[in-house]
């Protein structure tokens, strides 16, 4: 005989099937998205009040990118591996002699009298053409940031032992207290003017 | 004695599958925490380039997202071969690129407004022509902050064809 009082059992075998059919939707239906890249400030429309400024020839890094992905710096064709000690070196060049304005005391470089006077002064100039591909765009950028923060890393190893790109993640880290945030916040800045990232992009043909 | 020896003999014993479920629900539950749901359906062919001095971008209700490729197969028949722009879901021509990152921006909280990163999503073998041109429309609508999606590794890989 049946018993009244007692409540029937659900049969949970099926949960199982239930779980895996939702875990497989999940798993088909969601990514995981590639979300990191290279961060830039794009410039302001010109206006009237501000007028581009007048650079010195040597301050300036003219690369620029054909349609076929051959790199041209300052007037010269060279392979793209070797842009980055390119670009250091001139960063790093620290041409202005000791009693003038804007002395680089940290600089390391050659301090030749025809590339850059100061890390403060010294402009890429980044041209492209319209055919270039995107790829190849990128290589560039990527080596152009590497030696900015080459040379970064280098000073914030000096100064408070530790790589400046270490600094950024601590300081983006959530897990990082407040208090040593400020710190690091100041920290970077710090590194930014000693090498400020000067990247000027001239509009295409 | 003779209760145990009962069992030793009959093969094998069977290992219970009670768990099973809580297992299957302890992964359902990490998928569903750790994804993210596909909000577009990309129509352009998008393989990114690689790099190395690469950002992390942790906050995603700030980012709007431009794809830039050629067309896929089945749109190919449609809209050409040659590479477009995608936002959403649809195909959109450069000179709408900026009312289509104003109306995003609207959309937006008040107080995330000035933080808006537009995010570039470009196939490596799209032309800088079209980006150069969605960058200058950018630039009217005053969206400076944008960001190129990469993959990490090696930028020289994005060399080869």
């Amino acid at each position: 005989m049946i018993d009244r009082n007692e409540v029937p059992k659900v049969n949970a075998g099926s949960m199982a099937d239930i779980a895996f059919l939702l875990l497989i939707f999940f798993l088909v239906t969601t990514s995981i998205e590639t979300d990191a890249g290279i961060s830039r400030m794009l410039p302001k429309l010109p206006d009237k009040t501000n007028k581009p400024a007048v650079k010195l020839e040597r301050n300036i890094l003219r690369v620029s990118i054909n349609a076929s992905g051959e790199l041209m710096v300052d007037n010269k064709v060279i392979p793209i591996t070797e842009l980055k000690s390119q670009t250091i070196a001139f960063l790093d060049n620290g041409g202005a002699s000791q009693s003038e304005e804007g002395y680089c005391n940290y600089c390391q470089g050659q301090r030749d009298a025809k590339s850059s006077e100061s890390p403060q002064e010294a402009v890429v100039s980044l041209s492209s053409d319209r055919q270039t591909s995107y790829g190849t765009y990128i290589t560039v950028q990527n080596e152009l940031a590497a030696a900015y923060n080459t040379l970064r890393n280098r000073e914030a190893q000096r100064l408070y032992k530790i790589d400046f790109t270490e600094m950024e993640a601590l300081y983006k880290n959530s897990e990082t207290p407040i208090a040593s945030k400020a710190l690091w916040k100041q920290r970077i800045k710090k590194m930014k003017n000693l090498f400020p990232m000067k990247l000027s992009e001239a509009e295409l043909k | 004695m003779s209760k145990y020896r009962k069992k030793s003999g009959s093969g094998t014993p069977e290992v219970s599958t009670a768990s099973l479920p809580d297992i299957v629900f302890m992964l359902l539950f990490f998928f569903m925490t750790v994804t993210v749901m596909k909000d577009d359906v990309l129509q352009v062919a998008n393989e990114l380039p690689n790099a190395t001095e690469i950002k992390k971008l942790e906050k995603k209700d700030r980012l709007i997202t431009i794809y830039i490729g050629e067309p896929s197969e089945k749109w190919k028949d449609m809209v050409g071969s040659e590479p477009k722009i995608q936002v959403g879901d649809k195909f959109i021509e450069v000179h709408e690129v900026g009312a289509y990152v104003l109306g995003k921006i609207e959309e937006k909280l008040e107080h995330i407004r000035p933080f808006v990163t537009v995010v570039l999503k470009v196939d490596r073998k799209a032309s800088m022509g079209l980006v150069s041109d969605v960058k200058e429309e950018l630039r009217k609508v005053n969206a400076l902050k944008i960001n190129y999606i990469t993959y990490e590794g090696d930028g020289f890989l994005n060399l080869k064809n």
